[in-house]
């Protein structure tokens, strides 16, 4: 496939005797809303483990933009433009939004070695944007994201991605623990991934969910691709069937 | 009006900032106003730098979510080393680079073993604090060795400034203290110790280099300990091998006061200072105040309790002061 921005071909993945991941071949296409459904075990996590840089690959490869990559560590992916959203571990509660929005990221001045004085008025000035830019109201960006609800705290992570130009947006079952009401607000947002030109995977136990929001689901069972099939072509019992 | 209160009630140090003023004015009426005269806080600041910048050290560390109770140890290794270093002829300069050099490669130790073995910081530390005691009292051949008589004294320990206040030390302190103060709260790298602590996941997954930060946290705070030792001695002048006892706990007392988390992510190099002048005026004010000398580990204790009780309190205020989202 051409307009594939992610390719992943025949990944395995071992984990102490187990085979997490039974050559996985799947291509992420440009501007797609994917929705990855499994069930715990399937492998999901593995994989986008693998894709955002926590865990490597024993076993296969990975084109971006149709060129072969190495992604050992989570910087990497990020340097190619993929952005990962987990439900508990993108944000630091005990920091301000700006101070989050920018992790390992700051604008500096002066730097020496990679290590600088920070541009507090740019991070200041940026995330009030930032924030803005995903339709997020919010008092200030200094206030402690540990004062934010769940909903809020994704929205942040979501305008953190938007702000650093990702290509990719990965969002590793962002919507557990939410509140109907955030949930419908984080399916709003993926939804508008779309419009901005990123393309987005989606991963979930609901498949009200993912049926609401994405273009294409993906199924995977005991380490392997199951299904995959556009939503219009498929259904939620054929899913259930399937897993 | 409301966000500047609550802003102010979620600062760490607040409670010891209280205190201390409480502490301060108590003092000064129980000891007739020979508490706050110039001979008694020259006594004061003149020891403050010693326990100061170990609590700085400790500090840092502890927001970044470990912990070391080698301190009160290292304390005594760095002049130690350096003492017999300077009895075999080796010049002050180079004594002093070897002595930090020494304290670098035990900070490094106790961070590489925490972090490579996945270990608690507790135990690796405790470890190293009898490891390095015992080095001490090994170098030193059982009998402190005498320091040669041209040393730079002006640099570390002469009195200085209007009516002689300050001791050089003094000067090293502050110039410490703003610099790491700046490096916590104006740096990435700041940002980046905060974020470790705070929540080690997340600063992972953002790419954030974690072994490496709390490595080189791990190692300050032994250099800042061993630096203190060595003024310690210079003031003292003989090097002790039992000077630094109990130092650790103070340290840790003196973050914990002065609003540090022990499980990382909050504090001030500002708080950590706090705690130490609390702490040092509270074992000299008891004496002003004609109090037994020996309720003095008595109201550190109380007061370590208290802060803290203090602090979770006042930022549970602070939480519930609703602002419009």
């Amino acid at each position: 496939m051409d307009d594939a921005i992610i390719s992943v071909r025949n990944l395995h993945k071992w984990y102490s005797g187990v085979h997490a991941l039974k050559g996985v071949s799947l291509d992420f296409k440009r501007g797609e809303a994917l929705g990855l459904i499994g069930d715990n075990g399937a492998g999901k996590s593995t994989l986008i483990n693998i894709l955002s840089g926590v865990q490597t690959a024993d076993e296969g490869e990975i084109l971006v933009d149709g060129k072969l990559v190495r992604i050992a560590r989570p910087r990497d992916a990020m340097n190619l433009g993929i952005e990962t959203i987990y439900q508990y571990n993108s944000m630091v509660p005990t920091m301000s939004i700006a101070r989050n929005l920018f992790i390992g990221r700051e604008p500096t001045r002066f730097s020496v070695f990679g290590v600088g004085i920070l541009d507090q008025k740019k991070m200041g000035s940026e995330s009030i944007k930032a924030i803005a830019n995903v339709d997020l109201h919010l008092r200030s960006p200094d206030a402690l994201v540990g004062e934010l609800s769940g909903g809020q705290r994704q929205g942040v992570a979501i305008a953190r991605a938007m702000h650093f130009k990702s290509k990719v947006m990965i969002l590793d079952e962002p919507t557990n623990h939410l509140s109907v009401k955030e949930t419908q607000k984080v399916i709003g947002f993926v939804r508008g991934l779309k419009e901005q030109g990123v393309t987005g995977v989606f991963i979930s136990h609901n498949m009200h969910h993912v049926f609401d929001c994405c273009d294409r689901v993906v199924a995977m069972a005991r380490g392997e691709v199951v299904l995959d099939k556009r939503i219009e072509e498929t259904s939620i019992d054929e899913v259930h069937n399937v897993l | 009006m409301k966000r500047l209160f609550k802003t102010y009630l979620e600062k760490p140090e607040l409670a010891g900032l209280i205190l201390l003023v409480l502490l301060v004015v108590i003092f000064e009426i129980r000891s007739d106003g020979v508490f706050l005269n110039q001979d008694n806080l020259r006594g004061i600041l003149g020891i403050l730098p010693e326990t100061g910048l170990v609590a700085i050290g400790v500090t840092i560390l502890m927001i970044s979510g470990e912990f070391d109770l080698s301190v009160g140890s290292v304390f005594a290794l760095m002049p130690m080393s350096m003492a017999v270093l300077m009895v075999e002829g080796v010049p002050f300069p180079l004594a002093l680079l070897t002595g930090l050099g020494v304290c670098a490669v035990i900070g490094f130790i106790n961070g590489y073993v925490t972090i490579r073995f996945e270990i608690p910081s507790f135990i690796t530390t405790l470890g190293m604090l009898f490891i390095a005691r015992s080095l001490t009292i090994v170098v030193s051949g059982g009998f402190p060795p005498l320091l040669p008589a041209d040393l730079p004294n002006w640099l570390f320990t002469s009195f200085v400034g209007p009516g002689h206040m300050f001791r050089m030390s003094f000067l090293w302190f502050v110039g410490i203290a703003v610099l790491t103060s700046l490096m916590l709260s104006r740096t990435n790298f700041g940002n980046w110790i905060k974020a470790t602590g705070g929540f080690h996941p997340a600063a992972a997954s953002m790419g954030i280099p974690t072994a490496r930060v709390k490595l080189a946290c791990f190692m300050l705070c032994s250099m800042l300990s061993g630096f203190a030792g060595m003024l310690q001695v210079l003031r003292l002048g003989s090097p002790l091998p039992s000077i630094g006892e109990g130092l650790e706990l103070q340290a840790v007392a003196s973050a914990v006061i002065g609003g540090a988390s022990l499980a990382g992510g909050i504090g001030t190099v500002a708080g950590g200072i706090i705690g130490t002048i609390l702490i040092r005026i509270i074992d000299n004010g008891l004496v002003l105040s004609q109090v037994d000398a020996n309720w003095f580990k008595f109201a550190i204790g109380f007061l370590t309790i208290f802060a803290v009780v203090a602090n979770a309190w006042m930022r549970k205020r602070a939480k519930a002061i609703k602002m419009e989202n």
